[in-house]
């Protein structure tokens, strides 16, 4: 509109324009700083003091809660966890988890994503039950399933025998790559509903004459899927797949309370280790560096992420 | 069409076995809560429980003095009163910044909404020992208040980016015309968008809730009593005291889940509205 008009005026015109332009732009500006000056506050008043905080205690041998006088020792915090074989296998753990989970939760969340879609009757109820391991809280998600899968009481032995799929009660928990998958499991149980939900909105976008084009000229459902509903289902895609990997990568609540990170150190994961070399071993300086660790991991995936899906593997054109 | 008849049976019978994964853990919750404690450690297990009975949710609701129940019920009205405060105000603060985002022009606007997003990236172990520090010196270490504070720094951002995304949405011509009829911009943000902004504001909220309810280390490390500790804390301490006590842990389940539970069960038509603007946009 101001383009337009701007074409149309006489070069003696033009300077004059640009000026209210400039002056309505930052008067734009100055309004759009007030509107979020309480998120500024509430969002970094808070966090850029501890995250400034952490990164300072990293460079230190900080071995107490307490303030006090602690040695600087430049990055060694960090060549110290780098170089320890049982952070490495926290990272290996948790990057199992991470993809597992996520992949799983993508599969099995395209799947609810087109069931929710799909010409169901009564379909307002399998909505409310796709909703509601979401709303259950992590904890007792976690408590559940350890529960269910308990070693003398749980309901998976107690249905497993019965239908005699195993001849005796198993301890499912006790080895350190099974309780790993059944953590897996508990997670995918629960956060799959997010990422079918997530889909959900992404589908519904999409329009419905591509499918009655595509069906008169003899497309096959599968092929339809393949060429219409995945390519434009991209961006949901892309944004579940980094927003639960982030969530996967930082699992610290659900093994809390599983397993706490047995047997064997089996399921713990890189939050889980921090946590203890942290508070149980108070080695905060430490601590501080592998969280930063953390964070450089959840930012190289993201990108990595990002940056193949973007790229046009499967693109309509 | 006999294509069409197999496929409606086969999306009713997908939908059916999508419904039993999910309703059995749930329904053995329920059963587990209502059981009696010798049922529950029967081998092989009774599924059906000889009888049921409410007892230990009377408990919960009615025992006073130190006890587990009276602990529960503390938990439960903390996580309840942290939450919805935490909703109430990051989604006041957050409305305002969310329009910022999607209706004013200005310099390095992107970059300031995925630095308000990158917050999402730094796992909470990374941030809870200076903050537990800071709590300790403002006296807000064990209290309600000092959780809302922690709550709302990572539920705004939540905010920004769900309703940033549902106010583009709304079409700019609605809110050009009441700013021809004489409105201010927060005139209009608050007569014509925010009104039809409904459900976005009403997904968020619930998202923002969900968030407060499920938080879990910070509530671990910042506080110790009734004063202030909530239901997953709660949750977590008692499953790792009383590792056989199956009933009271379902039990406790069961409250905890309720609240999220019928609020996204009532509010669900708006998740998927609420999702959606964010599912294009990214």
């Amino acid at each position: 509109m101001t383009d337009a008009s701007a074409n149309v005026a006489t070069a003696g015109a033009l300077p004059a324009r640009r000026s209210t332009r400039w002056l309505a732009r930052t008067r734009e500006a100055r309004f759009a700083a007030l509107l979020l000056v309480p998120s500024v506050i509430v969002v970094f008043g808070i966090v850029i003091y501890p995250v400034l905080r952490t990164l300072y205690t990293s460079f230190y041998a900080v071995n107490s809660p307490f303030p006090g006088n602690y040695p600087g020792v430049g990055f060694h915090n960090y060549t110290a966890a780098l170089s320890n074989p049982g952070f490495w296998s926290a990272v290996e753990r948790t990057a199992y988890f991470t993809f597992v989970s996520t992949a799983l939760e993508l599969l099995f969340g395209i799947g609810i994503a087109l069931l929710l879609y799909a010409p169901l009757r009564m379909r307002w109820l399998f909505r409310t039950i796709v909703v509601l391991p979401w709303a259950l809280p992590t904890i007792v998600n976690g408590a559940l399933w350890r529960y269910m899968f308990d070693a003398n009481y749980g309901v998976i032995n107690a249905a497993f025998t019965q239908l005699h799929l195993i001849g005796s009660y198993k301890a499912w928990l006790s080895s350190p790559f099974g309780a790993l998958n059944i953590v897996i499991l508990a997670d995918v149980w629960k956060n799959t509903s997010l990422v079918a939900f997530f889909l959900l909105a992404g589908l519904a976008t999409i329009p419905r004459e591509l499918y009655e084009a595509a069906r008169i000229d003899g497309v096959t459902p599968f092929q339809a899927f393949m060429r219409i509903t995945l390519p434009l289902l991209r961006p949901a895609i892309v944004v579940v797949l980094v927003l639960r990997t982030i969530e996967a990568f930082k699992v610290f609540d659900i093994i809390y309370v599983m397993t706490g990170g047995g047997p064997a150190n089996g399921t713990q994961s890189v939050s889980f280790y921090t946590y203890q070399r942290a508070f149980s071993d108070e080695y905060f300086g430490y601590g501080s560096a592998l969280a930063y660790l953390i964070v450089l991991f959840i930012l190289v995936l993201a990108a990595l992420y990002i940056r193949a899906l973007r790229s046009d593997n499967y693109g309509i054109g | 069409m006999a294509e069409s008849r197999r496929y409606r049976i086969f999306i009713h019978a997908a939908a059916i076995v999508v419904s039993l994964v999910f309703l059995l853990p749930f329904a053995w919750l329920l059963i587990a809560s209502l059981a009696s404690p010798v049922d529950l450690l029967r081998v092989p297990l009774k599924w059906v429980p000889s009888h049921l009975s409410f007892s230990r949710y009377e408990s919960i609701f009615s025992s006073t003095g130190d006890t587990i129940f009276a602990n529960f019920r503390a938990a439960l009205i903390n996580s309840l009163i942290v939450a919805s405060a935490t909703v109430a105000i990051s989604l006041t603060i957050g409305v305002f910044g969310a329009y910022a985002f999607a209706r004013l022009k200005f310099r390095l606007a992107r970059a300031s909404l995925l630095l308000f997003l990158s917050t999402y990236m730094i796992p909470p172990i990374a941030l809870v020992i200076p903050m537990y520090l800071i709590m300790v010196k403002l006296h807000l270490l064990d209290s309600r208040l000092g959780l809302i504070i922690v709550y709302c720094s990572f539920a705004t951002p939540f905010v920004l980016w769900i309703m940033g995304n549902y106010f583009q949405t709304i079409p700019r011509e609605l809110e050009d015309a009441a700013r021809v009829d004489g409105c201010t911009r927060i005139g209009a943000l608050f007569r014509v968008i925010l009104p039809l902004a409904r459900p976005g504001l009403l997904s968020t909220a619930l998202f923002a809730f969900l968030i407060a309810w499920d938080e879990f280390l910070y509530a671990l490390i910042f506080t110790s009593t009734n004063a202030a500790k909530t239901i997953p804390v709660a949750i977590a301490e008692f499953t790792g005291r009383y590792t056989t006590d199956f009933g009271l842990q379902a039990t406790g389940g069961i409250l905890a889940a309720l609240p999220p539970v019928l609020i996204a069960v009532v509010f669900q038509r708006y998740i998927v509205g609420g999702l959606s603007a964010g599912a294009v946009k990214g």
